[in-house]
């Protein structure tokens, strides 16, 4: 493991990613989701939703620190509230 | 096809997962370990964020090196579609002719990569290459290793000789699915050759198309092999595209960690490119 | 109108046929010639180039290396698509469409991109420089393809044919075996033609991920580059020797080749 190099942030990140994926599925299994139409241009599952909010999140990231020289965290919270907009009304 | 639900469906795909974790999704964690450290050695490394994204998207090289691809990209896709369509629209539809057509055809696509860039190296010298002497006893000065110009539109060439040929391949089998009655029904009305190209066979093949736009595009946004052989990135830059790019930043000047910072916004790029046009063709064949 | 499109195609076929002409015509030509006069056909044909690529040492083994890989990587990447094509194909299951769309994007994820990690990975693993590692590497884009253009034939079987077979007792290793795979034979004739043709082509990984032991031919290819220039007459006998295979396996898929793409799976 070590030629891998870990940090703490990036070790939190894919932990939280992957706590993400086994929450999904546990929600899947007790409870699956349907198809809908909600303010997304497509009909998306619950699953589709979370792939868009964070693929578009990591898109902002970009964005953000492309265009601006402000603190990266300033846009993770503004992300961590669009991916629970999106999942919840997307 | 009505599929049956069953979660146990999972073993199945459990040996492709495993086998495409170790290749895909460790490497990518590590590209991502490395994207925000400065690494000097194994044992030397600082934990730097964001700097790096930060300096690699403001990077002039990196900038130029993506307009350069974007460029080639869609000039691939604006001479080989439509290419490809003409083609296959030639192509003989029945008889001893459909094998040995085919087989020529499809030639390019099994040539190894690198040596497609050897090839064209042969064909297109000023000293020894057919297409150079050619030009050049034309009196059309042309030098590809000297003038940025030649070298940009050699290797648009040899993409267009070496990939062209899936768009017609693609085509031609999508026009074979289109029933005799299509056809009868147009000849009935007295349609025009346009006409039956505008609303029979451009219509039916509109599902094969969208995976050929995808296949091109995505192929020539990662072309290495063929212009490292044939130009090696040069003159100058002028056909250095991104995966080149990338290359020399990671193994001639080993400079693992913004090598890694660019692979992860390139890999976002293919990523959300990848995503639209499966949207597209997955929608297209529910409809 | 039939004049048009045979003169379309025979220019187009001659555009594609005129460069591997000329690779023939300079392997044939001794370096004398190639550099000396300039001519369309070879004035002193002579198999030199071919005969030193067949008696020096290294040419035969790098051409023994790739296949060695290609074939480790077609066997592995068919072997398990093929139980996970029919689930595809079969089932519905907790995050299915996210995994098959995850699997595509490795078929267009850039080599370039997972270089270092592959290097550090299979040098830690102890795989570093044999062909295991470039066959491993390859299955990033070969399995998804697999699976991709498996699950498209075997869509195309009709579900009554498993469920007749469950009811006539067969248990499902029986079932999938002895009826199931064949029926879907050309799909993985077509299949066996990509995973072969992709590993075969590539060269980034290839070249990194090896060093002596298993240097692939295309690597060999450049010792023909060397401090006095380069040996072009070589270098264009060895490029006519890689496209051998190729041509081979295109001939034996022929027919099939067309059946794969008219699912659109490439």
């Amino acid at each position: 493991m070590d030629w891998m190099v870990w940090t703490l942030p990036s070790a939190l990140f894919f932990a939280t990613i992957a706590l993400m994926l086994v929450g999904m599925t546990i929600w899947e299994v007790v409870q699956p989701s349907t198809f809908r139409r909600g303010l997304l241009p497509l009909k998306t599952t619950r699953g589709d939703r979370l792939f868009i909010a964070l693929l578009s999140s990591a898109w902002f990231h970009l964005g953000w620190l492309g265009l601006t020289d402000q603190p990266v965290w300033y846009m993770t919270i503004f992300c961590v509230i669009w991916l629970a907009a999106v999942l919840r009304w997307g | 096809m009505n599929k049956v639900e069953n979660n146990r469906a999972w073993f199945f795909v459990l040996p492709v997962l495993v086998l495409v974790a170790f290749s895909a999704v460790i490497p990518l964690m590590t590209v991502v370990n490395y994207s925000i450290q400065d690494i000097l050695d194994p044992h030397t490394r600082f934990f730097v964020g964001d700097e790096w994204f930060r300096e690699m998207l403001r990077d002039s090289q990196l900038q130029s090196a993506l307009g350069r691809q974007l460029i080639f990209s869609f000039s691939v896709l604006a001479i080989q579609i439509p290419l490809g369509i003409a083609i296959a629209l030639c192509m003989p539809t029945r008889g001893i002719w459909v094998a040995i057509t085919l087989v020529l055809v499809a030639l390019p696509l099994l040539v190894p990569w690198n040596v497609v860039g050897t090839i064209w190296q042969l064909f297109a010298r000023g000293d020894i290459g057919l297409l150079g002497v050619t030009l050049n006893s034309l009196g059309i000065e042309y030098n590809y290793t000297r003038g940025s110009t030649a070298a940009w539109f050699t290797v648009l060439a040899m993409d267009v000789w070496h990939w062209t040929s899936l768009v017609v391949l693609l085509c031609y089998s999508g026009l074979r699915a289109i029933p005799d009655a299509y056809y009868q029904a147009a000849r009935i009305d007295g349609a025009s050759r346009i006409a039956v190209f505008r609303y029979i066979q451009l219509p039916r093949l509109a599902g094969v198309l969208t995976i050929a736009v995808l296949l091109r595009f995505m192929d020539s946004f990662m072309i290495y092999a063929e212009p490292f052989v044939l130009t090696g990135g040069g003159p100058g830059s002028s056909t250095t595209f991104l995966s080149q790019h990338l290359a020399t930043m990671a193994i001639a000047q080993f400079d693992v960690s913004r090598a890694a910072a660019f692979s992860l916004i390139y890999f976002l790029i293919i990523l959300a490119i990848s995503w639209v046009f499966y949207t597209i063709i997955t929608r297209a064949t529910k409809d | 109108m039939e004049r048009t499109k045979k003169i379309g195609l025979i220019v187009y076929i001659l555009f594609l046929m005129i460069p591997i002409y000329w690779l023939i015509n300079l392997s044939l030509q001794p370096n004398r010639d190639i550099l000396g006069s300039f001519s369309l056909y070879p004035q002193n044909l002579t198999f030199d180039n071919y005969r030193r690529i067949f008696t020096e040492a290294g040419w035969a083994r790098g051409y023994l290396n790739s296949l060695i890989y290609v074939i480790m990587n077609t066997v592995i990447s068919i072997t398990v698509a093929l139980p996970a094509a029919y689930a595809f194909s079969r089932y519905k299951f907790i995050g299915d469409k996210h995994l098959f769309f995850w699997l595509l994007t490795n078929r267009m994820a850039p080599p370039a991109v997972f270089l270092l990690p592959f290097f550090q990975l299979y040098q830690t693993v102890g795989i570093f420089d044999m062909h295991i590692a470039v066959a491993l590497a390859h299955c990033l884009f070969s399995i998804p393809l697999a699976v991709w253009i498996l699950e498209g034939f075997m869509s195309g079987v009709p579900k009554e044919i498993d469920e007749t077979a469950y009811i006539d007792g067969y248990s499902f290793p029986r079932f999938f075996v002895f009826i199931f795979i064949p029926l879907i034979r050309s799909g993985i004739g077509v299949a066996v033609f990509f995973c072969f043709m992709f590993s075969w082509v590539e060269l980034l990984l290839a070249r990194t991920l090896t060093s002596v032991d298993a240097r692939p031919i295309s690597v060999v290819m450049t010792r023909s580059i060397s401090a006095t220039g380069v040996d072009w007459g070589l270098l264009a006998a060895a490029g006519v020797l890689t496209l051998i295979p190729g041509a081979l396996v295109i001939y034996f898929v022929r027919n099939n080749l067309a059946r794969g793409f008219a699912l659109g799976r490439v």
